[in-house]
């Protein structure tokens, strides 16, 4: 057994990244695969394609930026769907300049009500989101009249959303914004620290005097902030706010979170690992639409290749003690 | 004596187990037979507890052979050694807390029906079990987190002698014990002894091991001592056999000094009916003792004066001026600096998992910052001279602190605290699980943070420790301060005599009765 | 000293205070309601409730470990597509196909008639079971947290349900329809038994909703019994204590592949129901995923800890209840549609945050971590 150096042996937390990153080349190399063999052509190699893979992939990224954010303190929020669609519906609604600072403070507002709810009331944050999701879901139904609202969007949501400055699109710009203020605050910023002892262990950050409460509540408020965000930016896209347009984001913003590597108990995670998660999540996807692969298929490949990556990660500790 | 192990109920030979670089155990030939309480003795960090672990099928032993009755055995778990016969009653209750008592008691082999757990005839030997320990009174209906801590441990003996041992293992089980439920284990053992079973029993109570012990094996660094009979040795010999030196060298003098002005003074605090009026100074300069049994409400005053505990009523001032202590955050804070070390170490004072860098610093980041992010370089500085100060043994700063020793551990907790520079320090039995040397090493700082003009309020459950260390002791017994010990008056039968101070008067007034009804 | 009722009162606390609460309230809505205290709409709440009751009861056993199921919904959705094909009860027996990547593959032929319907739910549940299985392989030997594998087969077996019905359709046999979506006087008269439920001593029951009485069948042999099982037991210690119940020796792996196997069972019944009542197979995603959701605000109102190692499924189905009857509410007093919705929430998000009023009461923030 040779001993490997140590630069080239993989910590923990790098160790998902790179095996995440390699699941993204296979999944790549594949799709070329097939449609060499199939139409002759490389179209997944195109630049043109992978910029349009990523502009897609904003959206959810921006989502999975916040949930990575809940998810390692060892909370979860399920209140994303519709604070994004609330957001969004609010947004169009009113329109003109005070329609993306409006969608900003409903997330940030609704993230806050969570963090308060899950910090000071102890109610576990997977029950207490899934009432705020339904309550803003009532809410939205109610004041929409169960339609779509007739607004639509203001230019300024729609420019960044689906138009694009030098030749990339506005909506990455975005999501690099985001996920450049999430690395900051995760690596570089004492809050940072107080987020991964929380996840850690709670008990031990409170007793060394961080103030484990108000933490969670940033966490949360983050985290509806980046809903908020990504409700502009999606309503921008589609011209228009819609019923159930947050629903296909909850789920995969946290495969995308635990494929990129993080513990889904807390504590552990690089936010460079949710980025390839986002980012294979969104490939596979339009692999197999590529592919001509129906729904059904999709599904059932999606789950495997959850699945799969959590297997080769490496397996959780049996709990002896 | 080591070697003369053939023939008896249970024989190791050769036992050997590394944790990491700590040589848990070295080399142990031990034996032990039915129908005796055989006492295992020493210190914390001796290998006591290893030994048991080894016994019960918890850990695999590196090397060396376990014999029962003369046949090797191989435990891959604690099941498999409780189904030959060998059941231990661990420090950690290995109860199910939402369980009934019923349930609990009979958890892994219940009386069944129709294949369906029998929930009557569960109820009688739950029943019975509790009445050969002496606690009819628990109703095993109740759950196991609704009953006090001392009940919860009668629940714990009364479940291993209903798996019928060959051999009883007692790891410290009289520790979290009321005294009449002390004596109630007392004469439980009493009686095992006399149905053949063998009991291995580790104390640090030496009046305990006096009393029940037929014979005793004392354990240092890992190894085996000496084996002896019952009244062969001295406890003045049983000592020096286990510390192996000379007990005055092993404190820092204390220096004699006029009594300093209270940094902290506590009074009449009261919280829940655990804490009962306590009142209490502490000097600039002073190490102040909380001693007294266990589970006396030490550890909770501490949580109070840490602004853990809501509710607690009573004027606690610091540095002359008066405080609402509402959280560790506040207690931190700069013009009130109280730090504590906790209890558990593991859960309580470090993140296991993260790095030793991040467990030293999370304490005093905001000292370490240059606008809104963490200043690198002075992290570095201030870790780097933490690390140095406790001459802590680290190999690598980024690694996890799990790797460390408990000994380094423990260091790492106090380094952390020592860099807010706190001047009231609370320590909760700082000293438990750590190897001799690193004790020796806190001792040291404890009286220089104290020289410094610290004041320190220490808790600690080894007498020796508090006569060697504090200027004075205060000793709790439900919930109150007792009586406080100082000077010439500060010696282990005061403490002793305090920390049992009601009982024997209580003790005294029952067989008073006793004999008035005989 | 405490006395054994007294006891067991302070112990079912949650659970109790659930059956008061929905007591009270449906009383009052029979009460407001025109056709109230009649079958008929016993009937029809019945009917609502069951597929939802069966998905919250599978719920229940992941999390007394103090983990999660969100595959119930997925699971019993595919179960619901399955059954649109097994449960047509064609006379002459229903052939079965797979088409699959261009290949047409002959599998048989389902036998119609009442042997082919007992059939056809007995290899249904069977499919339940098999997926709840092999959530438990997924959870135990591959070490993966419950929360997150069985997200993934969530999207698995919506993945099958969907490659079975792409659309909805498929047919239910009528008469089985018929029989388990009414009243225990039309089970009878359909199934031949009391004299075409005729039979005088019969009369009081006849009124008596099938799906109930399913309900209470389904509780009383499969729950209850697993209750009171070592593997139920350890289920139970798993979620309070897993290191001290591994210590005891306690099989906890052998116990948590029977907890999943459980619930996939339990919401395979569902699923059979949902088909059967619906008469057709619809492999409605967003539905599943209300299932699921719904089915955790079930547990959590019916007493069940989402800690672990209290609660139980009984006490889910009650919270199953309250939450229809909610709905049933809305109808009766005519309450805008459109309003519905956020007062479902807003009394769901009451109901979760009851609980903290406990928490307020904690002296050491200690215990308030877990």
């Amino acid at each position: 057994m040779i001993a490997l150096p140590r630069a080239l042996t993989l910590s923990r937390d790098d160790r998902p990244i790179v095996i995440a990153a390699l699941f993204l080349v296979a999944i790549l190399i594949a799709g070329t695969v097939y449609t060499w063999v199939r139409f002759g052509t490389a179209p997944l190699l195109s630049p043109t394609y992978l910029l349009l893979q990523l502009q897609i992939g904003a959206f959810l990224g921006i989502v999975a930026a916040g949930m990575m954010i809940v998810i390692l303190i060892s909370q979860i929020d399920l209140s994303t769907p519709w604070t994004l669609t609330a957001a969004a519906m609010m947004a169009t609604a009113v329109g003109g300049p005070w329609a993306i600072p409006l969608s900003l403070a409903i997330g940030l507002a609704i993230g806050i009500v969570n963090g308060v709810g899950v910090a000071y009331l102890r109610v576990p944050s997977m029950i207490f989101t899934l009432g705020v999701n339904a309550v803003m879901r009532g809410l939205m139904v109610a004041h929409t009249g169960g339609y779509a609202p007739q607004t639509g969007a203001t230019p300024l949501m729609r420019t960044l959303a689906a138009e694009r400055s030098f030749g990339i699109p506005n909506a990455l710009f975005v999501w690099l914004g985001v996920s450049l203020v999430i690395v900051l605050i995760l690596q570089r910023t004492a809050l940072g620290r107080y987020i991964y002892a929380i996840g850690n262990k709670e008990a031990a950050a409170y007793l060394a005097g961080v103030n484990t409460k108000f933490v969670t509540v940033v966490c949360f408020a983050l985290c509806g902030l980046t809903a908020g965000i990504a409700g502009a930016l999606l309503a921008g896209y589609s011209q228009k706010a819609y019923q159930g347009m947050g629903d296909a984001y909850l789920l995969p913003s946290i495969a995308a979170v635990v494929i990129g590597g993080t513990n889904i108990l807390g504590g552990r995670g690089r936010y460079l690992g949710t980025l390839i998660g986002v980012i294979l999540i969104v490939l596979l996807n339009s692999v197999l639409s590529i592919m001509d692969m129906p729904e059904a298929g999709r599904q059932v490949i999606y789950g495997s290749v959850i699945i799969l990556m959590l297997l080769v990660y490496g397996r959780g500790e049996r709990v002896t003690s | 004596m080591p070697g003369a192990t053939e023939g008896e109920f249970l024989a190791l030979s050769g036992i050997s187990k590394r944790y990491g670089g700590v040589r848990a155990l070295e080399n142990v030939d031990f034996a032990c037979g039915r129908g005796l309480i055989h006492a295992v003795l020493g210190e914390n960090g001796a290998g006591k507890s290893t030994l048991i672990k080894v016994v019960a099928g918890v850990v695999p032993p590196d090397s060396g052979v376990i014999k029962l009755e003369g046949v090797a055995q191989r435990f891959s778990s604690p099941a498999a050694a409780t189904a030959a016969g060998v059941v231990c009653v661990f420090q950690e209750l290995s109860l199910i807390p939402d369980l009934s008592v019923a349930d609990n008691i009979s958890l892994s082999a219940p009386p069944k029906r129709f294949g369906l757990i029998d929930a009557r005839a569960q109820r009688r030997r739950a029943e019975e079990l509790l009445a050969e320990v002496g606690c009819e009174d628990v109703n095993p209906l109740l759950r196991v987190h609704d009953l006090p801590l001392s009940r919860r441990q009668m629940v714990e003996i009364a479940k291993a002698i209903g798996r019928r041992p060959k051999l009883l293992i007692l790891d410290e089980a009289t520790s979290a014990l009321t005294s009449a439920d002390v004596e109630k284990v007392y004469a439980l053992l009493a009686r095992l002894k006399a149905a053949n079973v063998a009991i291995l029993y580790i104390s640090h109570r030496m009046h305990e091991v006096e009393a029940l012990a037929d014979r005793a094996s004392v354990f240092r660094n890992g190894r085996h001592i000496e084996t002896f009979d019952k009244g062969a040795r001295t406890t003045a010999e049983i000592v020096q056999l286990m510390i192996g030196r000379d007990i005055s060298t092993q404190y820092p003098s204390k220096p004699e000094r006029p009594r300093p002005a209270a940094a902290l003074r506590i009074e009449n605090l009261c919280w829940d009916n655990r804490l009962q009026s306590i009142s209490l100074d502490v000097g600039a300069g002073e190490i102040v003792g909380l001693g007294g049994l266990d589970g006396q409400g030490q550890k909770m005053l501490l949580l109070a004066l840490f602004g853990v505990l809501r509710g607690v009523t009573g004027t606690t001032t610091v540095n002359g001026r008066a405080v609402r202590l509402a959280s560790p955050r506040h207690s931190k804070s700069r013009d009130i600096s109280i730090a504590l070390i906790p209890e558990d170490r593991k859960t309580e004072g470090l993140m296991l998992p993260m790095s030793i860098t991040d467990n030293l610093a999370i304490a005093s980041l905001g000292n370490l910052l240059s606008g809104p992010f963490v200043d690198q370089g002075k992290e570095r500085r201030a870790v780097d001279a933490g690390i140095a100060r406790l001459s802590i043994r680290v190999g690598n700063k980024t690694d996890a602190v799990s790797t460390l020793s408990g000994g380094n551990q423990q260091k790492v907790v106090i380094a952390k605290w020592l860099m807010t520079q706190p001047r009231i320090i609370l320590l909760n039995d700082p000293t438990r699980g750590i190897d001799v040397g690193t004790k020796q090493e806190l001792y040291r700082l404890m009286r220089e943070l104290a020289d410094q003009g610290a004041a320190i309020l220490f808790y600690s459950t080894d007498y020796d420790e508090l006569i060697g260390c504090c200027d004075r002791v205060a000793i709790m017994y439900d919930g109150r301060i007792v009586r406080e010990l100082a000077g010439v008056d500060l010696n282990e039968t005061n403490i002793i005599a305090s920390s049992l101070n009601i009982d024997t008067a209580a003790q005294a007034v029952a067989s008073a009765s006793a004999t008035a009804h005989a | 000293m405490h006395s054994d009722l007294s006891i067991r009162l302070r112990q079912n606390f949650g659970f109790l205070t659930a059956v008061v609460l929905f007591s009270v309230v449906y009383l009052l809505y029979h009460v407001a309601h025109p056709k109230g205290f009649s079958s008929a709409v016993l009937v029809q709440n019945a009917n609502e409730v069951f597929t939802l009751a069966m998905v919250s009861m599978a719920q229940t056993v992941p999390v007394l470990m103090g983990g999660l199921d969100l595959s119930v919904g997925a699971l019993m959705t595919m179960v619901d597509c399955f059954a649109s094909y097994l449960l047509v009860g064609a006379a002459g027996g229903t052939p079965l196909a797979i088409d699959l990547f261009g290949l047409h593959i002959a599998l048989g032929t389902m036998p119609g008639g009442p042997s082919g319907i007992m059939l056809g739910i007995v290899i249904c549940l069977a499919i339940g079971t098999l997926g709840g299985l092999l959530n438990g392989i997924v959870v135990v030997y591959g070490r993966i947290q419950p929360i997150i594998a069985t997200l993934a087969t969530g999207a698995i077996y919506i993945g099958i349900a969907l490659f079975l019905r792409p659309q909805p359709g498929g047919k239910i046999d009528e008469d089985l329809n018929w029989a388990l979506t009414n009243a225990l006087g039309d089970f009878a008269s359909t199934v031949h038994i009391f004299d075409d439920g005729a039979a005088p001593w019969f009369a009081p029951f006849a009124g008596v909703p099938t799906a109930f009485v399913l309900l209470a069948l389904i509780a009383l042999v499969v729950w209850v019994p697993f209750r009171r099982s070592v593997a139920g037991r350890t289920i139970y210690a798993i979620g309070s204590a897993e290191g001290a119940a591994f210590m005891s020796g306690l099989a906890v792996d052998r116990a948590k592949i029977i907890a999943f196997t459980l619930g996939g069972f339990l919401a395979g019944c569902g699923g059979v129901f949902l088909a059967i009542q619906t008469a057709s197979g619809n492999a409605d995603i967003p539905q599943a995923g209300a299932y699921t959701l719904n089915s955790i605000a079930s547990v959590v109102i019916g007493g069940t800890s989402l800690l672990g190692g209290t609660g139980g499924a009984i006490g889910s189905i009650f919270g199953t209840l309250i939450l229809r009857v909610i709905s049933f509410f809305f109808r009766v007093f005519d309450i805008a549609p459109l309003l519905q919705p956020l007062f479902e929430g807003m009394i769901l998000l009451a109901a979760v945050s009851i609980g903290a009023l406990r928490m307020l009461r904690v002296r050491n923030t200690l215990e308030s971590f877990r």
